[in-house]
């Protein structure tokens, strides 16, 4: 298997607080393949967005405090200069933001904003950078890009903005792609246009893909490969099929029957996870979802799980039940009809 | 196939699992302990404290200590200094051996910063200064913000034509400038030429009441004061309690007061040291110009004035007055600071 | 953007004529005070009241008397104070160019200073020079300006005018620079220092807030996200944004200083700008002169900040109208 393009290895990212030490992200590895979409799915306070924002080296508290290493290409990420991370900012690995409203500067227009990292990244003739700004605005569907490239983010509306920051995050073909929850301020329509987006240009761009989500429906279609993260660590990873058809932790189990699903024969209740994420200050002994979890027993408080693959190539999860258990207790808990008629 | 019950205990979460020590406080209980742990705004709080403390022992000062009276002139006076007898005013101590010099600092109990052109003990007097600024600062400061709380609170909650009229009302005195305002208001009502006393419909004020220019910037500062508050009042109007209080049926005072009061307050508590280091330097500039404190009464504005002519022979009688102001506003802006942090970390209030 | 000048042009006039209304009753119709009596000076006789009673239409009815006054003000322009003797008018265009000289200096160190120590107070967050800095800048807030300046008085022309870093300083008062620039400027440097420490204090912690706030807003991640180096995330983006604040402040004090506002400044330094007149005819209790100048400072002022709304939509296409 050739190197992959990016590499998390027992990332650590913690807060000093008048609190205690939050820790957001509480050793998270995992790869991301050339080419690759992988979706990271939690609740807010995972530590999704912040892992991301760890490998682009965004985070500016000056309480933040940082473990692990963060490979890309052989480099790094966590120890290059200032200069060098520069360069791969926006050059070769780019974001996306949840909020397009408030993404852009108000007081520049979208040309000049675009134009600023072509320029910053490449030695451009003047017009040149202009014209790039048109082309990409035309290919992330802009209507009028010609006259629209002059106005400033105000005059767009959400679903707009966002194409707008995709053609900035796209303005320098990167190869990886940070999509931090793309879809979640917009209208469910716009949502689906936004998604199909993407999807589309990753094809033409060929850059991998990191979809941060909250919402496992967001990455059903798109990604090949799921992270499931709780409490600032990764509960499952495994691929689309064996996430949705086989999860193995249940707090994925939660996930999945709080979406609601066309693929399933009978409409039925969503069920919602009860209680709320543990402290990040004081987690509690043993799993960390173990105060939430409806299938917890003695094992789970006294010993942290750890996260290894037990069903199968490349599907892991970190939980005490043995395999047949969960299966059982998995089909009791999301689809109790079906588990009447097995 | 068996079904689990979720194990009851399992789902209870332990305080210590939550890590809920900050969940579980109120807002207040918080401020408290942010309040409490910045030092500088603690310092900032005792000085103040302090200096309030002194002035209001001014008469013990003057009496005791001084033995002078603060108000009464003593141009041909003298005392015991070191054994020897001194004049309160030299003739011919300065430059050229000309005019009359007044004692300078001595150090002693005694004119311990030195007399002023009329002979007075400056030291006593900063004393007695310091509880007219700061009677008139505090209570311009208090009218302001309570009259501006009222208003806001009215205008806010209660929108449409009452609102348009009151912020209208504000919007001409914002757009009035301040200090002309006050100077208008001052030529008027303190600088007039008799003695005789002040009567406004029903309200009958001594020429030289401390109350005048107390009225005069307490009434300018309300703008500032009621914007921010009225802002506040009106979001928190579309704020969901407020509207689930409303939906229960509570009567219009009830919101007013249970809902939207106590949300408010926490700006107007913010707003209040900083308010208050505003009105002593407008108070101090008016009485510098001689239209706030009037004769006799002093305030730390007038001994700057009154210092002025002797400035290059007796510095110390312009700059401990202005010692004073500095210390004491100092002390409000850090503290209020500290307040500010402690209350609204995000800083949604903001003075101008 | 025709519509919306002519538009703020109607609301200023109206701004104008309400606020002179508002002089007007604040001078001659407050209750328990004869403004006839006021406007005779210290000790008049009956007769002087009188006659200003009847020059001033005070014997007429209300709205005769404030036409009356408002023609005089600004069609005859015939106002005479009765300290000098001297029409109003006149003195305060003479007095003008002197405040103009003492503001715009001021303001030029001040925009230059509170920038500087705004944007550095912010790049040096977590060291002690923020706080240091933002003390500094509470201490200059913290200082009335009139005493600043009698202290810098009596250093720089009495304790240390000896010492021949203050040897130069001229004595008290102004030189126009029409006579001689060279005087006029060594005449007002302490002014404007003296006069600008209060704004370097204030606006730069008003820069700071703002840059700190702005510092959190989505864009700037957006634009460290793109590559671009700090300095430019932080002059191009956060400082840009950020000053879109700074400049409407600076508009409005700026207008208030031109107006009469600079006047505890004026009158420390003896400057004969529009704020010493105020001030002299407050002592002398000359009441044409003081409702004048008031009346001009307002208009002023006001006139100023119908320029920031322009200047703020330039600055914020946010609120640009199209």
């Amino acid at each position: 298997m050739a190197e992959p393009l990016l590499s998390v290895n027992d990332l650590k990212v913690s807060f000093r607080t008048e609190d205690g030490i939050v820790r957001a992200v509480d050793g998270v590895s995992f790869t991301v393949d050339e080419g690759e979409v992988v979706g990271i799915v939690g609740e807010s306070g995972s530590g999704k967005s912040v892992t991301m924002m760890s490998v682009m080296r965004l985070i500016t508290d000056p309480n933040v405090i940082y473990q692990g290493e963060i490979v890309y290409k052989g480099r790094n990420l966590m120890q290059v200069s200032r200069d060098t991370m520069r360069g791969v900012r926006g050059e070769e690995i780019a974001m996306i933001f949840q909020d397009p409203m408030t993404s852009l500067n108000p007081v520049y227009t979208i040309g000049w904003q675009i134009e600023e990292q072509l320029n910053e990244h490449y030695d451009l003739k003047k017009g040149q950078a202009r014209r790039r700004a048109i082309e990409l605005l035309t290919q992330v569907g802009i209507p009028k890009p010609a006259e629209r490239v002059d106005d400033y983010p105000h005059q767009f509306s959400g679903g707009m903005r966002q194409r707008v920051m995709i053609a900035l995050a796209l303005s320098c073909n990167p190869d990886l792609l940070i999509a931090d929850e793309p879809t979640t301020a917009l209208d469910v329509t716009i949502q689906a246009q936004i998604l199909e987006l993407i999807k589309n240009l990753k094809r033409d761009f060929g850059s991998a893909v990191v979809l941060i989500t909250h919402d496992l429906g967001v990455v059903a279609d798109i990604a090949d490969r799921i992270l499931v993260m709780y409490a600032g660590r990764i509960v499952e990873e495994g691929n689309k099929e064996q996430i949705f058809y086989d999860p193995q932790h249940p707090y994925t189990w939660g996930l999945l029957g709080s979406i609601a699903r066309l693929d399933r024969p009978k409409a039925r209740r969503l069920t919602a996870i009860a209680g709320q994420p543990p402290s990040l200050i004081n987690r509690p002994q043993g799993c960390s979802f173990r105060p939430r979890c409806p299938q917890a027993f003695d094992r789970c408080r006294a010993e942290d799980p750890k996260l290894t693959a037990k069903v199968g190539d490349g599907h892991l999860d970190a939980c005490h039940l043995s395999i047949e258990d969960k299966r059982a207790r998995r089909d009791a808990t999301i689809n109790p009809e079906l588990a009447e008629t097995a | 196939m068996a079904v689990f019950e979720p194990e009851a205990e399992g789902l209870v979460l332990d305080a210590e699992e939550t890590g809920g020590d900050v969940v579980g406080r109120s807002p207040w209980s918080l401020a408290g302990r942010r309040l409490l742990r910045n030092k500088l705004a603690l310092a900032a709080f005792a000085l103040f404290v302090l200096i309030v403390a002194v002035s209001l022992a001014a008469p013990l000062y003057a009496h005791r200590v001084a033995h002078t009276d603060p108000y009464a002139s003593n141009l041909s006076g003298t005392f015991q200094l070191n054994g020897k007898t001194v004049q309160v005013i030299q003739q011919g101590a300065g430059k050229l051996g000309l005019g009359e010099t007044p004692v300078g600092p001595t150090w002693h109990a005694k004119y311990f910063i030195g007399a002023d052109s009329q002979g007075r003990d400056v030291m006593a007097r900063v004393l007695y200064g310091g509880r007219a600024s700061l009677f008139i600062g505090v209570g311009s400061a208090l009218l302001a913000c309570l009259v501006a709380l009222v208003l806001a609170l009215v205008a806010g909650y209660f929108g449409g034509i009452t609102d348009l009229v009151l912020s209208r009302l504000m919007d001409l005195i914002w757009a009035f400038p301040l200090y002309l305002l006050a100077i208008s208001l001052a030529t008027v009502l303190l600088a007039r030429p008799t003695t005789k006393p002040l009567k406004i419909w029903f309200i009958t004020l001594q020429a030289a009441s401390l109350w005048i220019p107390l009225l005069i910037i307490g009434i300018v500062y309300i703008p500032y004061v009621f914007r921010p508050i009225r802002g506040q009042v009106l979001s928190l109007r579309e704020k969901e309690f407020v509207e689930a209080a409303v939906a229960q049926g509570a009567g219009s005072l009830r919101v007013v007061f249970l809902e939207v009061l106590p949300n408010v307050l926490s700006t107007v508590i913010v707003l209040l040291p900083l308010m208050i280091a505003t009105t002593i330097l407008t108070e101090s500039a008016l009485s510098y110009l001689s239209i706030g404190v009037q004769p006799p009464k002093a305030s730390w504005g007038t001994i700057v004035e009154d210092g002025q002519t002797l400035l290059y022979t007796r510095p110390w009688v312009a700059i401990a007055p202005g010692i004073m102001i500095v210390l004491t506003v100092l002390a409000l802006n850090v503290f209020g600071d500290g307040l500010r942090d402690a209350l609204d970390p995000r800083s949604k209030v903001r003075m101008k | 953007m025709v519509t919306f000048a002519v538009r703020r042009l109607l609301g200023l006039i109206a701004v104008m004529l309400v606020l002179s209304v508002l002089v007007f009753l604040i001078f001659f119709e407050t209750p328990g005070v004869d403004p006839a009596r006021l406007m005779a000076g210290r000790n008049p006789n009956q007769a002087t009241i009188n006659a200003i009673r009847h020059e001033f239409g005070l014997d007429r009815p209300l709205p005769v008397r404030y036409a009356l006054m408002m023609k005089r003000m600004f069609i005859t322009r015939d106002l005479i104070s009765y300290g000098s003797h001297t029409r109003v008018i006149p003195e305060i265009t003479s007095a003008t160019p002197v405040t103009l000289s003492l503001v715009v200096g001021a303001a030029v160190i001040w925009v230059i200073f509170s920038i500087l120590t705004g944007v550095a107070a912010t790049v040096l967050r977590g060291t002690v020079f923020d706080p240091i800095l933002m003390i500094l800048a509470l201490i200059g807030i913290s200082m009335p300006v009139f005493w600043l300046g009698e202290i810098v008085n009596l250093f720089t022309q009495s304790r240390w005018h000896g010492f021949f870093l203050f040897s130069w300083v001229p004595p008290l008062g102004y030189t126009p620079i029409t006579q001689n620039p060279l005087k006029w400027f060594e005449g007002l440097v302490f002014p404007w220092l003296t006069l600008s420490v209060l704004y370097v204090g204030f606006y730069a912690r008003v820069l700071r807030a703002n840059l700190i706030e702005t510092e959190n807003e989505d864009y700037i991640r957006t634009a460290r996200s793109k590559g671009i180096s700090e300095r430019r995330v932080l002059l191009r983006h956060n400082l840009r944004t950020s000053m879109i604040t700074f400049v409407s402040l600076f508009g409005l004090d700026f207008g208030i200083l031109v107006g009469g506002g600079a006047l505890l400044t004026e009158v420390v330094f003896g400057l004969p700008g529009v704020g010493l007149l105020t001030y002299n005819s407050l002592t002398s209790l000359d009441l044409p002169v003081i409702m004048t100048t008031v009346i001009y400072g307002a208009f002023f002022i006001t006139l100023a900040s119908a320029l920031v709304d322009l200047l703020y939509a330039w600055l914020d296409p946010r609120v640009r109208p199209t």
